[in-house]
């Protein structure tokens, strides 16, 4: 857990500086178990995404494997990365650059009428 | 505060070179953690313009030498499960840097860097029987921009192997300065950024089809 700066009266005022120690090994939060349980979960989608793209579902093909994407995505962040137990600023810097992403470049891609050809 | 005048450490021990209050800044977290976020945050920036222009000239090919026709997805397959299973041991040599165990991080790092080593080598085959097949760099603006993609993607996971073996000789020879745990930790998420940049990677570009 993170350790954040304590208000004025306590710690600060008493010479320790101990509070501005960042604590945040989060993944001791985890165990190695749940690390293995969760890449295993990882390999089983990837598996099924790529019998997916073997056999015909129709209309349901594209946003299945977007989901899987997605899924697969997250888990690593938010548990190999740790953002789901870290402070909520890392979690502000990553996805404001990755919503500015997909924000920007599906623009620039409906400009091109990438989504309707 | 110890008697010459540095911060004392909460954990009690006195590391060498261990975070300095001015490391942390006023947040209380770790500068160098907040730079590796924002630098990966930026680099979602850098992949997503290559995505999309991949995505704009995948069908701009010539012949036969288009997606659908050159792609090995049983190949891909096995090394995109191999890059998967490298985030596995990196998340386990960052968990046993945390429990200062430090003998058995390195063992996890050398067998990240190995996985990451047989992805690039993988990747590296694949573009010469691509090559051998007549899709050259400059053939279709399909081949320029998948070129660019992967290869840029390649590289980056280059940077990350010499990056695992660096810090794995450093920690071997006590050279790292500051929290060593946190630096195993910082480098682990480069890591797992080229892992998530391959996930999107591998769905958009190899799984569907034109």
């Amino acid at each position: 857990m993170s350790t954040i700066p304590e208000p004025a009266g306590t710690a600060m005022d008493s010479g320790d500086t101990s509070y501005l120690i960042d604590e945040s090994h989060s993944s001791t939060l985890v165990s190695d178990k749940r690390y293995i349980v969760v890449a295993l979960i990882l390999a089983v989608i990837t598996g099924f995404e790529v019998t997916l793209s073997y056999i015909d579902v129709g209309p349901f093909f594209l946003p299945t494997m977007l989901t899987l994407m997605a899924i697969k995505f997250f888990t690593v962040v938010l548990y190999f990365m740790h953002l789901k137990f870290d402070h909520k600023i890392f979690t502000v810097l990553f996805y404001m650059g990755l919503f500015l992403a997909v924000g920007v470049y599906v623009a620039a891609l409906m400009t091109f009428h990438y989504f309707g050809a | 505060v110890n008697v010459v005048g540095e911060p004392i450490p909460a954990d009690g021990v006195h590391h060498a070179g261990h975070s300095a209050p001015e490391e942390h800044g006023t947040t209380g977290l770790s500068n160098n953690k907040m730079a590796m976020w924002l630098f990966l945050g930026s680099e979602c920036l850098l992949f997503g313009g290559l995505i999309s222009t991949y995505m704009l000239y995948r069908g701009r090919h010539s012949g036969n030498l288009g997606p659908n026709q050159i792609f090995d997805i049983p190949f891909t397959s096995v090394s995109s499960f191999v890059l998967l299973m490298s985030s596995l041991t990196m998340v386990l040599g960052v968990s046993a840097a945390e429990r200062k165990d430090f003998r058995t991080a390195r063992i996890w790092l050398i067998l990240t860097a190995t996985l990451g080593a047989t992805f690039v080598g993988g990747q590296v085959y694949e573009f010469t029987i691509f090559y051998r097949e007549g899709l050259g760099f400059t053939t279709s603006l399909f081949s320029s921009s998948f070129y660019t993609l992967t290869g840029f993607h390649g590289a980056h996971v280059t940077v990350g192997i010499i990056m695992l073996l660096s810090l794995t000789m450093m920690l071997k020879r006590d050279r790292v300065s500051g929290d060593r745990a946190e630096s195993v930790e910082i480098i682990g998420l480069y890591w797992h950024f080229v892992d998530i940049v391959w996930i999107v990677i591998f769905t958009l570009v190899y799984l569907i089809p034109t």
